[in-house]
């Protein structure tokens, strides 16, 4: 397993991992009062098995050939992601203050030319599969060892441009791709599996040529595990994890909240948050 | 227009029949080359092996069959899925890979434009988007017309647009966009395409205007296929001692504004914008923006196609109908002159 996790806090849990890049988007989110934060708490344990464990990449070099790409198609998700580029020390922490500030590098929306470790403009949703299946080639042509890893979302699986892109992955034989699909069932207008219902998940993904694994996306151990398989399997097949989080994780407040596809949050509940996070502060 | 008002019968008697998605130009009584993209792009690729192919299912009917046979490990079919294919191209070209993928212009500009937009244009990507069947050169419908391709694509920041006149063109713009950095947008003429430059020592530069014969009455500022319908009103109308320019722009954008203005401020001309493509959006609104902008006001006329969904039919018929024939142009010019 190839992992070129940073040297700094290289002791640290996965869990704990998570948890710091809760408290980072938690923090940006408080910069703007408002934000996805519910989709960077369900997703942060994924993100954290991704960085801490599942990708080879260079935090000083965010543009390291020899790296694992990582695209986020799911661009509303950069909150999230900016938190896991502040925990693998791509981006310092200090920057947090400047989230959807004018002039940032951490816009609100993820673009490629504002941040180190943005590797496309995702939010136009269903690019991101198609673009990872020409990298994917692309990287075949270089005889490159590197994997590209698509994060998508249950909601864009509406989009038919991704399933274009599933049908070419599977039809090129593309072993080098890995596609997490962040499956918390809400989008904008409400849960995605009562607006365009995608299930049953799993066995799509299988029609259409992948090795598909469903996963409980806020565990740890299933997640690691789910990654190994994912870049063991030695079909010739792109690979899927669709991982089911729970939107608002770790904070219980926003878990039992019904709407969370985009939170208010009031001004005196972030610090409520930060603190019940700290609570649940793996030991 | 009713049935009737249609001509059944072309110059000669000959029966006139649609020419379906095989657009041909030939018979304008000059000599043709058989795809001149094809060619080219597998001269450029002998020289730049970062060069790659990729099609949605219509290499046949783009002239990339060309390359694919010439380069097979280079060339990737992408299925019947222009979404996919332009951001394929994208993945491709973020790794280093210079990308031509054809579709019909048509596909890419209407259906694909989120995807050559966010994927290609916005990260200035080195994607170049070659469109079969631009503006009206094929008589299978609307479904098959771009007749708004330029518009659509001018609106793209950092996309450079280009609409070669011949064959000539076709073959010396394919090595121009390969050695230009980022994305570009090229009409395609496929198949057996006319030799129209030729004589004219032509040397095709990207963002360059070229006075291509002097007049002192009539300026006409033409790209595409109407540089050549422009090239043979000028002769004609010479034989009625009726004097045009022809200034041939290729590039639709960045658009060669100092020499057009140079072009149109000379004394007297009538400029005629010439265009094969609706009168929305394309070179004629993009020049008179330019004569306003800097204050040269010549008198200006516009040929180019109705804002409008056009007949499926036989070319020669449709150029005559929707005005872009020599006859149509030539008469035009007429009545604009009084």
């Amino acid at each position: 397993m190839t992992s070129a996790n940073p040297s700094h806090r290289a002791n640290v849990s996965l869990q704990e991992r998570a948890r710091r890049i809760r408290r980072y988007a938690l923090r940006m989110g408080q910069v703007q009062g408002q934000g996805y934060v519910g989709q960077a708490l369900g997703f942060a344990d994924v993100l954290a098995v991704l960085y801490f464990h599942a990708l080879a990449f260079d935090p000083r070099d965010p543009d390291w050939e020899g790296r694992d790409r990582l695209y986020l198609s799911i661009g509303h998700y950069a909150i999230a992601l900016y938190a896991a580029l502040i925990e693998a020390g791509v981006l310092p922490e200090s920057e947090l203050e400047t989230y959807g500030a004018d002039g940032s590098r951490l816009p609100m929306s993820g673009i490629t030319s504002h941040t180190p470790g943005m590797e496309i403009t995702g939010g136009s949703l269903g690019h991101g599969l198609g673009i990872a299946v020409g990298a994917a080639l692309g990287l075949k042509r270089k005889a490159s060892g590197s994997f590209i890893y698509n994060l998508l979302s249950d909601g864009e699986l509406g989009e038919g441009s991704t399933w274009e892109a599933a049908m070419s992955g599977a039809h090129h034989g593309l072993d080098n791709l890995i596609a997490v699909v962040d499956f918390n069932n809400q989008q904008a207008d409400g849960p995605s599996t009562n607006i365009l219902c995608a299930e049953p998940l799993t066995e799509k993904w299988e029609a259409f040529g992948w090795y598909a694994q469903r996963v409980d996306g806020n565990d740890i151990d299933a997640l690691t595990e789910a990654f190994n398989k994912a870049r063991a399997c030695d079909a010739a097949r792109p690979r899927v994890i669709i991982c089911d989080t729970l939107m608002g994780r770790g904070v219980p407040f926003l878990e039992a909240r019904e709407k969370t596809h985009f939170i208010r949050i009031e001004p005196e509940e972030w610090e409520l948050a930060l603190a019940a996070l700290d609570d649940g502060r793996p030991q | 227009m009713t049935g009737s008002d249609r001509p059944a019968a072309g110059p000669g008697g000959a029966k006139l029949r649609t020419s379906a998605m095989i657009a041909s130009l030939e018979a304008e009584g000059r000599p043709t080359v058989s795809a001149p993209f094809g060619h080219a792009l597998c001269r450029v690729a002998a020289r730049r092996q970062e060069v790659v192919g990729m099609t949605a299912d219509l290499g046949k009917y783009t002239d990339l069959h060309v390359f694919a046979e010439a380069f097979p490990d280079r060339f990737y079919q992408m299925g019947m899925a222009e979404q996919l294919l332009f951001s394929a191209a994208s993945g491709m070209a973020r790794e280093g890979f210079t990308v031509f993928a054809t579709t019909y212009a048509v596909f890419a500009s209407r259906r694909a434009y989120d995807f050559i937009c966010m994927a290609i244009a916005e990260d200035n990507l080195d994607v170049k988007i070659i469109g079969g069947l631009p503006g009206l050169t094929s008589g299978y419908g609307p479904s098959h017309q771009a007749t708004e391709d330029l518009a659509i694509f001018r609106g793209m920041p950092n996309l450079t647009i280009v609409d070669p006149c011949d064959a000539v063109e076709m073959a010396q713009a394919t090595a121009a966009i390969a050695d230009h950095k980022g994305p570009v947008y090229m009409r395609l003429l496929r198949g057996r395409v006319p030799d129209v430059l030729g004589p004219y020592d032509y040397k095709f530069e990207l963002g360059k205007a070229r006075l291509l014969r002097d007049g002192r009455d009539v300026l006409f500022v033409s790209t595409g296929i109407m540089t050549m319908r422009a090239l043979d009103a000028a002769a004609r109308l010479a034989g009625e001692r009726i004097d045009c320019a022809v200034l041939h722009v290729p590039t639709i954008k960045p658009l060669d504004i100092e020499t057009i203005l140079e072009a149109a401020g000379r004394s007297g001309r009538m400029v005629v914008v010439a265009e094969n493509h609706t009168v929305v959006g394309g070179l004629g609104e993009a020049v008179a923006r330019a004569l306003l902008s800097s204050g040269v006001a010549p008198t200006f006329r516009h040929i180019g196609l109705p804002d409008a969904f056009l007949d499926p039919g036989a070319l020669p018929t449709l150029h005559d109908r929707y005005g872009l024939s020599v006859d149509k142009v030539c008469g035009a010019v007429k009545a604009w002159l009084g």
